[in-house]
């Protein structure tokens, strides 16, 4: 069996870390990425006044994240109610941004993916966002029969959340689309389905 | 041969664009058409000086729609060992040259959302390229151009005219310099900024780049890194079974050839990384000259760029 660090495609995550040359500092954070943010923005209070925080708690809802964000007191920051209305949010502010904005994305790896893809359509080069992956180690699956999108897979194969065939979760990642792809487990013999295995928790 | 494919080419025509360089018009001998590159692009010319054969990389500034001629713009450098002063003293319309296939070091990012390019002196060849590029996609970029001054300034009167008030001009005799901390902090996101020249001014660029906040991966550049003399050393090749001398006005890739061995290259300049070549033993000091090789990669001495590096001491035993 592969683990998940023998994936070619699989991104790298080299953790956040503040640059301090950047004359802004665009973070986008979900769930317990806001940890990660804490961890790195604490060690570099002075960037904080020149620091715009976008936070989704996501799966970490109800363990008030959000509160000790503020407590670092950026500059500004938004709390969205879903990684959609954060998505939104970011696209505005990434079609004024200037040049010397750095962007970090934190929290899991499909919501890394879709802030990623978002930037990238904006020019940004992937390789200069600064990610961390923070945690559930979830996929967000695109089921390549019916192009749908399947949020926080744990386990292969799964069923498609909009179509119903049974996918397995391949482990090639689109950066494009910010997902991993599924594919039809029973297309040869209909039916005929393996146990699913937990991997990705 | 180890360049790749070559093309044999005729100078078809010769403008003296200043006093000190010249543009050549190169037409294919074979009448098919000349292949299309992307701007940043290069081919390594090939030039017979009686017998002394130099190979020098130049930058593509333009080529034909019909791919019937590529153009280059070449500097006379002073203390040249001869190829630029064999390219403007000797070389005469009419008269047949090899060239490599282009190679491009120096893309532009199609995925970037707006294009920063900055030329000084003769580095505004590809600039100039990339310039024609940008503008024929209708992608959104600016120009600016520092030369010594109006009577060096060759592409400055055509950039212009082809691309009105997205050129910007800088004269040294003016006291005119590139402002970058004014020039890089507007910039909208998803900039990226090319810049051929002087070495000064491309460290000058790119540090004001990284003080400005920008990422690395969008900062490029291109050097036109001639190989530098030194003292002469001796170069065993182990796999050939041959010793040859590097003389001081010689690269170490030049010796080699000289010696009969077909070593792989590709731009000449210390940028590719094809000439890598691993280092047997070293009786002496590695000079490395290249901007490819790792700072580690360097130390180890288990390597060299036999195109601009060299060996300061008795001898260099080579794995070829
Ligand atoms: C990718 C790339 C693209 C390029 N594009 C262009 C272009 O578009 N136009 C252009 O004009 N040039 C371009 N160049 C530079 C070009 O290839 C040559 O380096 C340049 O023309 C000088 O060549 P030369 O043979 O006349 O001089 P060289 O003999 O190579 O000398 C170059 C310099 O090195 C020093 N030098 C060389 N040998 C010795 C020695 N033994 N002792 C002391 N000093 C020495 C001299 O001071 C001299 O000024 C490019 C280079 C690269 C790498
Ligand atoms: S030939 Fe390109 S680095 Fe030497």
């Amino acid at each position: 069996m592969t683990t998940l660090s023998d994936i070619k495609s699989r991104p790298i995550y080299a953790g956040l870390k503040v640059d301090e040359y950047a004359r802004r500092h665009l973070v986008a954070a979900e769930g317990e990425g806001a940890r990660a943010v804490i961890e790195a923005f604490s060690m570099a209070p002075e960037a904080l006044d020149r620091t715009t925080i976008l936070y989704c708690p996501g799966g970490s809802a109800g363990q008030d994240h959000e509160t000790a964000l503020a407590d670092l007191a950026p500059d500004l920051i938004h709390v969205a109610p879903s990684i959609e209305t954060l998505l939104v949010r970011l696209k505005g502010m990434l079609n004024t941004a200037t040049m010397g904005t750095r962007l970090y994305a934190t929290g899991t790896e499909g919501f890394i993916g879709q802030v990623v893809a978002a930037a990238v359509g904006f020019g940004v080069d992937h390789h200069s966002i600064f990610t961390e992956h923070r945690g559930s180690l979830a996929r967000r699956v695109q089921c390549v029969h019916c192009k749908g999108m399947t949020d926080n897979v744990t386990a292969t194969p799964f069923t498609c959340s909009h179509c119903g065939l049974t996918l397995f979760v391949r482990d090639h990642y689109s950066r494009r689309l910010g997902a991993f792809q599924g594919v039809c487990v029973d297309a040869e013999e209909p039916g005929v389905i393996p146990p699913a295995e937990e991997l990705y928790k | 041969m180890s360049g790749g494919v070559e093309i044999l080419v005729r100078v078809a025509d010769i403008e003296q664009a200043t006093a000190t360089v010249r543009r050549f018009t190169l037409a294919p001998l074979s009448g098919e058409p000349l292949p299309v590159y992307s701007a940043g692009a290069h081919v390594v010319v090939t030039m017979d000086d009686d017998g002394h054969r130099i190979r020098n990389p130049y930058s593509l500034i333009s080529r034909a729609q019909d791919g019937s001629h590529y153009r280059i713009g070449v500097l006379k450098t002073p203390n040249s060992r001869g190829g630029s002063i064999y390219l403007h003293e000797k070389v005469c319309e009419g008269d047949e040259l090899v060239i490599t296939m282009p190679v491009n070091l120096f893309p532009i990012v199609r995925t970037g959302r707006k294009h920063v390019l900055v030329a000084g002196g003769i580095g505004v060849t590809p600039i100039y390229a990339m310039a024609e590029e940008l503008r024929a996609a209708s992608a959104p970029y600016e120009i600016h151009y520092a030369m010594r001054d109006a009577s060096c300034g060759a592409f400055a009167d055509e950039l212009v005219e082809m691309h009105g008030d997205k050129v910007r001009l800088y004269r040294d005799d003016a006291q005119e310099v590139i402002r970058v901390d004014a020039i890089l902090p507007h910039q909208p996101l998803g900039t990226h900024l090319y810049v051929c020249g002087p070495e000064g001014m491309i460290d000058a660029i790119l540090a004001g780049g990284r003080k400005a906040g920008w990422p690395v991966e969008n900062l490029h550049s291109e050097r036109f890194l001639a190989p530098m003399g030194g003292a002469p050393f001796s170069v065993a090749l182990a796999k050939a079974g041959i010793t040859a001398t590097v003389r001081s006005d010689q690269s170490l890739l030049e010796a080699i050839e000289e010696a009969g061995v077909d070593a792989p290259y590709l731009c000449r300049g210390g940028a590719c990384g094809q000439c890598e070549t691993r280092v047997i033993s070293a009786d002496g000091e590695l000079i490395h000259n290249d901007h490819y090789l790792s700072d580690e990669e360097k130390a180890s001495g288990a390597k060299i760029m036999t195109c601009v590096s060299r060996l300061k001491g008795r001898e260099l035993v080579l794995d070829l």
